[in-house]
């Protein structure tokens, strides 16, 4: 017991390191003025260009926009637009016509945009099946695609590709002249290149597709992999809100300003049930993307709000100063200004 | 010659218990005639084999103090995670979904729930296993145990006890069970405990054997030995015992006097014999153990309110969610020819109501996110780190006993932080209780130079102080340097610690080394000699090996005299009934003369009393009465003519009370022998009465007796204070704290500590509350009101005083704060305590001290911290907040109930100052900054929820999610909660006004709270907004692809990774290596995790394959946008810090910046004038001793500079003592 006692001391005593005396040299920043007004200023003065570069970017990006769901619905079918949507006799051709504002260097991107299409809703995009689109021997695994999964029931095999999202497949058709010469749509390459190799088999092929029972939208070429059927990887690409725009092709040759162009439309797609709206875009793009007013706006917002607070800091403090380690701010020394 | 020595030591024996002085124990010679329930234990002792089979099987001696067996361990600890409503929750959305409402895949709920559970539990795991180590550490403790029939004692370890063995304990060493005490090494069979991890007390207790087992006394003598113990079962109490002894056919009655019990230890006895009664958890010791109550610390406490406020935040959210998802469903949705109504399940057109309230439970799981999941498992993490830190602290390591400072249990590191009220137990926390002597006055002169550690410790805090308070004296243009230092007491240097004799610290030449015979009044000094030496009722032990006496005695203070008088000259060394011998050496050179007075009587010491008197006869025939007793008794007893020193004495006596020191003054009396022989006749006839009044009677003989006495001198005894509590109370009361001191000392013990550690100091008017000794007969309502009208008055007193200076001090003893206790008055008495600057309380039981620690809490409404070494202390230690125990002293009672065991008292201060401080910042920050970041985080979920017709659909991957909480934001946090440091800890102790931040709950209340969850908000609306609006329809990169639901959902969770971890880095102060690299090592495992997911198989990565490396990586915007939003989620913060350390610094924000720039160094005044203004008003501790001094003085000063101007009120020290009683 004594024993014990008497050698225990050395053992329990503490070792000494820095670390566990909590005294590792450490970095200790002080917010002083002159640190904080620097910073709102730098990030002022790092924000406004950045905010102007992305605007004159934004600039450079030439857009035109066309809604034409309900300019291509025929004035006889006003008051029931899903009748002449689901019909097979009716005429769906309508033809736009577009000016081109400024120049246009290829390559153009064409985009249809739909709006309150939900894309995002969770039965939706849970309903596919990923296996399913990648290998041919999977084509049985239709579980999450409920009720697009089986051709007749169980009998007439899985439908490839499976699901709400495949099916419900956007197929307005767009076609483009310029006068009467028709410009070539390059609809190759606009997919993810990842989409295309590994999740999109080139084994597996179309099969049962809107064979029966309720038609969703667009059809797929059975002759031809689902890995080539870019339009299909890019719809099934689901966006993130219910408005959104998909590529649909690419242009490869210039526009020039004040052209006109016309663009004949296969207005094929029902957005009349869900009253959401059909636009077609045309658009460039450089290295901030597409046109974003918004992006560079809101750095030049930052910006200005961080020059403004570094002004009325600065402000502040050239009438209000509080030297640095200024005793006479210590809380025992401000409750008590007696001396 | 055998015969004799046995008869010697008989006497020895019971003169020490002083069986000689007081009437024979009236016994009872009858058994005791119990039965029934009860009273079933049958113990058949020397016979082993007996109870290990039923029906005498009792439970062995192998205690456990575990939570959990390997079998409970399972059920019992996932019990204990599942208490938690947090847990219960997530367990719950666990559940929830496997089943096909759920947002999520299953993993993505089970593992983060798993980890989270299973740390906590492994934590468990680790606990029990050091407690189990502890009880074995006991239970393998050895014992001589006597084996078969044979005689022989082998040693066994405690656990393999069992009842009705019979057991040899060597002197100093625990009992190991309760055990009937059967003969010891004295003939008499008695022997001398130490009860101190029982009751908490030091002296020793004697117990005493049956006469029938004296013969039992050595080892071959239990050969045979069979006897039957019929007893009580086992109960908790400790103080009774009843049974019968069955030997050799009789039946002898058992009293608690014949029991052992385990934990106490064998004192200045060579070794007893025993019999196991009560093993294991039987034994009285371990019927008194009380589970500790599990406590949790106020922070925690107002975090579960957070979490409820979340939960119904969740609960709201959810509720709107589900909403908007029903009418979604009921008006929508038919619309929606993409999504084909499902019949069956959850999407139905037609059964709105209920697809709504399914989507409730989708929603709760989907929105999870809001309650941190990991918040406990990290706040557990984070505390045991911070009591490993605890532990490790070589500040509060003690290398006296070797022991460092402990946290045994880490739930309460931030509770130090918050402390407001300190109780504080006395003798062995605040004092060594060893007593030394250090002044005395003999016929009114002063004799010993040193000073006390009151004075020297007053003295250099003076000297240090003085140059500030100079600074404030010019001002008033009264020139008052020397005058200053005139009241400075000198410091006597190079005072030689070598040779330090125990219990003596006197240092004066006058009277050492023969000396005093030179002294003027040699005669009296004589005398005061011999009183030292004879009037006590110690006994003289030889000790072998330095030839000298030690000696063994009621109370410290009759030690420290018999050392004295040993050092004067005067050696006591032998004691018999009727005689006291001691060796006197007048001169040192000479021989010493044995000198043998005879002893006639003992008026013995009590607390009403506050006297003892010894009446001897010396050789020459004189009969002398030599008293000793508290100045105040003494002084009314005087003879006219012996009042001769009155009045020097009392100054002295002032000056020595002053000094923290303990007095006693020093009286005689000459008697005649006929006078003697006629009183000591009736007082024989007294003693030797039976009946109730026997106790008057003598009393009122001892009060004829002692009076007319001579006043001799007075002595000065300093109860020793442990090192550095005088400067830890100080320190604690500069920082706010309320200091309460409950003791079971006598009042005025407990005023001397008071004044010793600056608790009590002249000028402060003292509030005695008691209940007169003629009182007693009273009925407890008149005493009750007595009482009341004490408490009611004092309060009066306190509010109608002016002063701004003025001190209270409330003193109570035990009696009254029974009544004080009382539902009906305790408030009153809070309120008066809360009033006064300290407060005492004396005799107070160990249940009192738990009631009063009560009273604070729930009365006060604070957090109060409890410090004791005693088992006596247990209870209040338990009960408080925050328990620390002291440990390193022998007893483990306190400890074991403590959440924190310190070696000494003054640890305390960098416990609470520095670590206390430390930990509440840093735990409030990080729950703080745990609820901003799942807000900043879970919100999000839900804006995106609303946009996709709330259908539950997350667009974050799960994967994300399931690492956003366990990996990619909790490490910095916990860099934060364990190596945050505002101010250095040298800052914390010089700046104790900093602790105040704690107990103010700056860190931690709603505003802070709410300013945070705010934040949260804030940055979920930019995280979510901004990036929405730029991606959401036009193209990303340059060659034209939009983004998906997959792009977005990437984007906006590294957004989110950025923004809280720059976010921590705003709010933390103090980077070292570990806290850079865990915020880098966040962002980077971000991408890493983000790489190598998307490099998996399609099949495993699903929509975020390749993400990073094909899609986002090379697209300027993606950069741009972290960079915007990140900047744009702590704009707010930065701006609010910026502005808040401008305009409306904190006071760590100052100290920083002096440090910073060096301002301390450069202006070494004004840093030493912060550093002694920083503190809170207070009215204890050396600093407000000073205060008031100088305010004295200046008051002088004034009356001196302005001699016609009129007498203002008196001035603080002469202030009158207010007693109101």
């Amino acid at each position: 017991m004594d024993e014990a006692l008497r050698t225990k001391p050395s053992s329990r005593k503490p070792k000494y390191s820095r670390f566990t005396q909590q005294e590792l040299p450490a970095w200790k920043p002080i917010l002083t003025p002159k640190w904080f007004i620097t910073s709102f200023v730098t990030i002022a003065i790092l924000f406004t260009p950045a905010g102007l570069l992305c605007l004159w970017a934004s600039e450079h990006v030439v857009e035109i926009v066309d809604r034409y769901d309900d300019d291509c619905l025929p004035d006889s079918y006003a008051t029931n637009p899903e009748t002449f949507i689901q019909s097979k006799n009716t005429n769906k051709t309508c033809v736009r016509t577009l000016k081109i504002p400024r120049k246009m260097t290829a390559p153009i991107f064409i985009y249809y945009q739909l709006d309150n299409f939900y894309q995002n809703h969770r039965r939706y995009v849970k309903s596919r099946s990923e296996k399913q689109l990648r290998d041919p021997d999977d084509e049985d695994e239709t579980d999450d695609c409920k009720p697009i999964e089986n051709l007749n029931g169980n009998e007439g095999g899985p439908i490839v590709p499976c699901g709400l999202v495949a099916w419900s497949l956007f197929n307005d058709t767009y076609k483009f002249f310029k006068g009467n010469k028709v410009i070539d749509i390059d609809k190759k390459n606009i997919a993810w290149e990842s989409d295309k190799k590994y999740k999109f088999g080139s084994e597996v092929y179309p099969k049962n597709f809107q064979k029966e029972g309720l038609i969703g939208g667009g059809q797929l070429d059975e002759s031809k992999p689902l890995s080539e059927q870019e339009n299909l990887i890019v719809w099934m690409k689901t966006a993130a809100l219910p408005t959104f725009r998909k590529l649909y092709g690419r242009i490869n040759t210039d526009l020039e300003a004040n052209e006109t162009i016309t663009i004949v439309i296969q207005n094929n797609y029902n957005t009349y049930e869900f009253g959401g709206e059909k636009k077609v875009a045309l658009s460039t793009a450089n290295w901030i993307g597409g046109k974003n007013d918004f992006f560079g706006i809101s750095f030049l917002a930052i910006g200005g709000v961080c020059f403004f607070v570094a002004i009325t800091f600065i402000l502040l403090y050239v009438f209000k100063p509080r030297p640095p380690g200024d005793p006479t701010y210590l809380s025992w020394n401000r409750n008590q200004p007696a001396q | 010659m055998a015969g004799g020595r046995i008869r010697a030591r008989l006497k020895r024996s019971s003169l020490y218990t002083f069986g000689c002085i007081r009437p024979p124990r009236e016994t009872i010679d009858e058994p005791h005639q119990f039965q029934g329930p009860g009273y079933s234990r049958h113990v058949c002792c020397n016979q082993p084999g007996i109870h290990r089979k039923k029906p005498l099987k009792y439970c062995t001696n192998y205690i456990s103090t575990t939570k959990y067996n390997v079998i409970t361990f399972l059920p019992k600890a996932l019990f204990e995670q599942f208490r938690r409503v947090a847990n219960l929750y997530f367990l719950l959305a666990a559940a929830l979904s496997l089943t096909p409402v759920s947002p999520f895949s299953p993993y993505s709920m089970i593992a983060p729930l798993v980890f989270v559970v299973g740390l906590s539990m492994a934590k468990e795991a680790v606990e029990n296993w050091h407690r189990f180590m502890q009880d074995m550490n006991v239970n393998m403790r050895k014992v001589l145990v006597h084996t078969g029939d044979a005689g022989v004692f082998v040693r066994k370890p405690w656990m393999k006890l069992e009842v009705g063995d019979v057991v040899k304990v060597e002197k100093d060493q625990f009992f190991p069970a309760d055990l009937l005490f059967l003969s010891s090494s004295y003939e008499d069979g008695i022997c001398y405990v130490e009860t101190m991890n029982l009751d908490g007390e030091t002296n020793l207790k004697v117990k005493r054997s049956l006469e029938v087992t004296l013969p039992l006394d050595d080892d071959a003598s239990f050969k045979d030995f069979k006897a039957t113990i019929k007893c009580e079962d086992p109960n908790p109490n400790l103080y009774t015992f009843v049974g019968n002894f069955e030997y050799d056919r009789q039946m002898y009655p058992l009293d608690p006097s014949q029991i052992l019990l385990r934990d106490s230890k064998l004192r200045n006895t060579g070794h007893v014999y025993g019999v196991v009664i009560f093993s294991g958890h039987d034994s009285k010791v371990m019927q008194n153990a009380t589970k500790s109550p599990s406590k949790r610390s106020t922070v925690e406490k107002q975090m579960d309110k957070l979490i409820y406020v979340l939960f119904t935040l969740l609960v709201l959210i959810s509720l709107i969610s589900s909403i908007g998802f029903a009418i979604k469903t009921r008006y929508q949705m038919p619309n929606w020819w993409y999504i084909p109504p499902d019949h069956q399940g959850l999407y139905n057109p037609h059964r709105a109501a209920l697809s709504g309230f399914s989507h409730l439970i989708t929603a709760l799981i989907l929105y999870g996110y809001l309650i941190p999941i990991s918040l406990y498992v990290s706040i557990e993490l984070v505390k045991v780190l911070q009591a490993l830190f605890i532990n490790q602290d070589i500040h509060m390591y003690d290398e006296e006993t070797g022991t460092p400072a402990q946290a045994r249990t880490s739930n309460l590191n931030e509770e130090l932080g918050m402390v407001d009220t300190i109780l504080s137990d006395k003798t062995g926390t605040l004092t060594c209780n060893q007593m030394d002597f250090l002044k005395c006055s003999i016929a009114g002169i002063p004799y010993g130079t040193r000073s006390s550690e009151v004075e020297l410790a007053a003295a250099s805090q003076m000297a240090m102080d003085l140059d500030g308070h100079n600074h404030e004296f010019s001002r008033t243009g009264a020139q008052s340097g020397p005058e200053i230092e005139l009241e400075v007491v000198p410091t006597p240097k190079g005072v030689s610690s070598q040779n330090r004799i125990k219990g003596f610290s006197f240092e004066d030449n006058r009277l050492m080394n023969g000396n005093w015979a030179r002294e003027p009044n040699k005669d009296i000094i004589l005398l005061f000699f011999r009183i030292l030496a004879l009037c006590h009722t110690a006994i003289p032990e030889l000790n072998e090996e330095t030839g000298t006496f030690n000696y063994e005695a009621e109370s410290p203070d009759e030690g420290a005299f018999l050392v004295a008088a040993r050092e004067f000259g005067f050696e006591y060394c032998k004691r018999t009934q009727s005689s006291i011998s001691v060796r006197e050496r007048h001169i040192p050179s000479h021989e010493p003369i044995e000198r043998e007075y005879k002893l006639l009587n003992i008026l013995d010491f009590t607390s009403k009393r506050k006297r003892m008197s010894v009446i001897v006869q010396d050789d020459t025939g004189q009969i002398l009465l030599l008293c000793k007793g508290a100045d105040s008794i003494i002084f009314e007893r005087l003879s006219k003519n012996g009042r001769q020193f009155e009045d020097a004495t009392k100054k002295h006596l002032n000056e020595y009370a002053e000094a923290g020191l303990r007095t006693l003054a020093f009286a005689y009396r000459k008697l005649e022998t006929s006078e003697y022989s006629s009183w000591n006749d009736e007082f024989m006839k007294a003693k030797t009465s039976i009946g109730g009044d026997r106790d008057s009677m003598l009393e009122h003989l001892s009060d004829i007796m002692e009076k007319d006495l001579v006043l001799v001198g007075a002595t000065a005894v300093e109860d020793k204070l442990q090192q550095g509590v005088p400067q830890c109370i100080d320190k604690l009361a500069q920082a706010g704290l309320k200091i309460w001191v409950l003791t079971g000392d006598k009042i005025e013990t407990a005023i001397n500590i008071g004044f010793a550690c600056s608790l009590l100091r002249q000028g402060m008017k003292q509030i005695c509350i008691t209940t007169n000794g003629d009182m007693v007969t009273h009925a407890s309502e008149v005493i009750k009101e007595n009482i009341l009208m004490q408490i009611t008055n004092a309060s009066q007193m306190v509010n109608l005083e002016k002063d701004p200076h003025a001190a209270f001090a409330l003193i109570i003893d035990g009696k009254t704060l029974t009544y004080a206790l009382e539902d009906d008055m305790k408030h009153l008495f809070l309120n008066l305590a809360i009033d006064c600057a300290s407060v005492i309380c004396c005799r107070v039981s160990p249940k009192q001290k738990a009631l009063v620690t009560r009273l604070v809490k729930e009365g006060t409404g604070k957090t109060t911290l409890a410090i004791g070494d005693g088992a006596n202390d247990v209870g209040m230690i338990q009960e408080a907040d925050i328990g620390v125990g002291i440990s390193g002293v022998e007893g483990m009672q306190a400890v074991m109930a403590s959440d924190f065991a310190i070696a000494q008292f003054r640890f305390l201060e960098r416990l609470l100052v520095v670590h206390g401080h430390w930990c509440y910042k840093r735990i409030a920050q990080m729950i703080c900054y745990f609820f901003y970041k799942n807000i900043a985080f879970g919100l999000t979920l839900f804006y995106f929820e609303a946009f996709t017709g709330f259908s539950g659909q997350s667009v974050y991957d799960d994967w994300y999610m399931l690492l956003f909480n366990v990996v990619l934001t909790s490490l910095p946090v916990i860099a934060l909660g364990v190596f945050e440091q505002d101010v250095s800890s040298e800052i914390c102790l010089q700046f104790p006004a900093l602790y105040q931040q704690g107990p103010r709950n700056l860190f931690f209340d709603w505003y802070r709270i709410f300013g945070w969850m705010g934040n949260g908000l804030y940055c979920s609306l930019i995280v979510f907004f901004l990036n929405i609006i730029i991606f959401y329809d036009q193209a990303f990169r340059s060659n034209g692809q939009t983004a998906d639901m997959a792009v977005v959902g990437t984007v906006m969770f590294t957004c989110v990774i950025y923004s809280v971890n720059c976010q921590i880095a705003l709010t933390m102060s103090h980077f070292t290596w570990i806290q850079h690299f865990l915020i880098g090592f966040s962002i980077v495992t971000w991408y890493i995790f983000l790489i190598l997911y998307g490099m998996l198989s399609p099949g495993l990565s699903g929509n975020v394959y390749q993400i990073f490396l094909e899609a986002l990586s090379p697209a300027p915007i993606y950069w741009l946008s972290i960079l915007l939003v990140a900047v744009a989620c702590n704009l707010p913060y930065l701006a609010h810090i910026s502005f808040q350390r401008s305009f409306n610094p904190m006071d760590h924000h100052v100290i920083q910046e002096i440090k910073y720039y060096k301002k301390d160094v450069e202006d070494r005044h004004m840093w030493r004038r912060e550093k002694s203004k920083a503190r809170q008003e207070t009215k204890i501790g050396f600093s407000a001793r000073v205060d008031a001094k100088i305010r004295h003085l200046k008051f002088k000063l004034q009356k001196k500079t302005s001699v016609f101007s009129p007498r203002a009120v008196s001035a603080p020290t002469t202030t009158p003592t207010a007693t109101a009683s």
